[in-house]
């Protein structure tokens, strides 16, 4: 906004759900999107004259999060499914006290609750039909989930690494049993050690041009060192 | 007879041009409900032949993946209101009880605009305070696992409905004449029992009204809702279902519309949604109407 006092950038919230449906729509010019837009999205898009152009711009790890007095610090992604789907359901059976686990997740407009339900609830299987067990919370933001998370011991939730403040404890991950056990970090979701990681995407309609061009070379180049500040992971060059 | 009819002629030209605006009026006002509903239906209706209705009417709601299953969240918006009433239905009578045969001119005086300055506070607001304060309060007393539960979403219902059925009732109590009241104390009746065995039952129908028109204002209710029940769409049919997180209709239509893409069955659905919600408070409503009407039949008390 100081380099182009001209460039006026208004920003929406809600989710990449909400952010992809804008863009079929025609109503935005870049959509922020935490997931891949789907083939019957594109195909919609294109329907309406709109050939959205997909940009990498950062990168992210989904972090696992529970109370700090809870004393379980390391699950595996086979255990994170069952607690999930409603196998598990008290702490102790992965460690802990003789709790009752509250599972908390994004609502389903969130691009984070479907990267979550395909990679780690279905564990990336295709032919897997698990659900988030009918118990799961779904809460309209993460501020939702970090309020629920930092006053309740029997609560477990997931966010963007971005979105995790020091009042919640993050639990290590391993593919599985034999470990490594590998909290999320900058440096573990580079070199590919932190299980729960993906891109996040920038969707244009059509080619960029003009400002929305030097915007996004912005974001891929310079744009990288706040990436970082927010507390995403910038791309590796 | 002429003269006479030169004279009038003018401005019963300007009486029918009022009384035509105002017909306009108060038909469009009809008009635009019909067409709201039209809306509705047009939106919402293909989600019955899209969906199957043993999937739409089912157990499971997973809108993300085909499952629309309603159920819980019909059980849901129910549980929730039902128990807001159970919690609000005495409190609320004997509020209007207190202001309009108790309480002292003065205090009266007081209480009215106050307890109507109630109604004004907005719902996010109770929101809010009901999911840092009331949450970890029930979660952390009645040992539930969260304190995002059904009752506490009814807890907050019950506060907001509060000021429409005490006003409604405090009326009801307002109409009932003075004779009745000076009859039983003739007849040597204490106060109390004046109150309770004479006055209030009179007042009956009032009362029920003033309870459809609180659980009206409480089905729709969205934002708090959406706040402190949790969200789970659960199937609430186990006892400890009360303390355990429920998801409404209402929460279900606000958190997913933003997202769903125009025209699918998704979209749909939620516009499904909103015409049972549409059918049950017309039920609710057209049940208070009815009370109402028989009373004014019987030619008694309003």
């Amino acid at each position: 906004m100081q380099l182009h006092p001209d460039v006026r950038i208004s920003v929406t919230g809600g989710g990449t759900g909400t952010g992809i449906a804008a863009m079929i729509n025609g109503t935005v010019d870049i959509a922020n999107a935490s997931r891949e837009m789907k083939p019957e999205e594109i195909a919609a898009a294109r329907a309406n004259g709109i050939e959205p152009v997909e940009f990498v711009v950062a990168n992210d790890a989904i972090a696992v999060v529970v109370h700090p007095s809870n004393p379980v610090d390391h699950l595996t992604l086979q255990q994170i499914s069952d607690i999930y789907t409603g196998k598990i359901t008290r702490w102790s059976q992965v460690g802990g006290e003789d709790r009752p686990i509250v599972l908390l997740s994004r609502e389903s407009n969130s691009g984070t609750y479907v990267y979550f339900l395909e990679h780690v609830i279905r564990l990336g299987e295709k032919d897997n039909q698990a659900l988030f067990s009918p118990d799961t919370l779904l809460m309209p933001s993460s501020e939702g989930i970090s309020a629920e998370v930092r006053q309740n011991p029997n609560a477990i939730g997931y966010d963007g690494l971005g979105y995790v403040t020091p009042d919640q404890k993050m639990i290590a991950v391993a593919r599985s049993e034999a470990g490594p056990y590998v909290l999320p970090s900058v440096e573990s979701v580079n070199d590919g050690s932190y299980p729960i990681a993906r891109p996040l995407y920038m969707y244009t309609a059509g080619e960029p041009r003009g400002q929305v061009k030097a915007y996004l070379d912005w974001i891929l180049s310079e744009g990288q060192t706040q990436v970082a500040r927010l507390g995403f992971v910038p791309l590796l060059h | 007879m002429i003269a006479g009819r030169v004279h009038t002629t003018p401005p019963r030209w300007g009486e029918f041009f009022l009384e035509t605006l105002v017909r306009i009026l108060g038909v469009s006002t009809i008009g635009f409900v019909a067409l709201i509903f039209l809306f509705l239906l047009r939106e919402g209706a293909p989600v019955f032949v899209e969906v199957p209705l043993s999937n739409l009417f089912g157990r499971a709601w997973y809108p993300t993946f085909d499952y629309f299953g309603t159920l819980p969240l019909i059980l849901g918006s129910i549980l929730v209101t039902l128990t807001a009433i159970v919690l609000a239905l005495p409190l609320g009578v004997a509020s209007a009880v207190f202001v309009r045969e108790v309480a002292p001119g003065w205090a009266r005086e007081v209480l009215k605009p106050l307890i109507e300055v109630l109604a004004g506070i907005p719902s996010v607001v109770l929101g809010f305070f009901g999911m840092t304060l009331v949450a970890p309060f029930i979660r952390e007393t009645l040992g539930a696992p969260t304190g995002l539960t059904a009752f506490t979403g009814a807890l907050i219902l019950a506060y907001m409905a509060l000021p429409t059925i005490i006003s409604v009732a405090e009326d009801a109590l307002d109409a009932v004449p003075k004779s009745y009241r000076d009859a039983s104390l003739a007849m040597g009746a204490t106060r109390w029992q004046t109150i309770w065995r004479v006055v209030v039952p009179a007042a009956r129908s009032g009362i029920v009204t003033a309870v459809m028109l609180g659980m009206g204002r409480a089905i729709g209710e969205t934002m708090a809702v959406m706040m402190v029940t949790g969200n789970a769409a659960r199937m609430p049919l186990t006892l400890d279902s009360l303390f355990r997180p429920v998801r409404t209709m209402t929460a279900t239509i606000a958190a997913e519309m933003g997202e769903v893409a125009q025209g699918s069955t998704h979209y749909h659905a939620l516009f499904g949604l909103g015409i049972i919600l549409f059918v049950l408070t017309f039920l609710i409503n057209l049940a208070a109407a009815t009370t109402m009407f028989r009373k004014r039949q019987r030619g008694g008390l309003r």
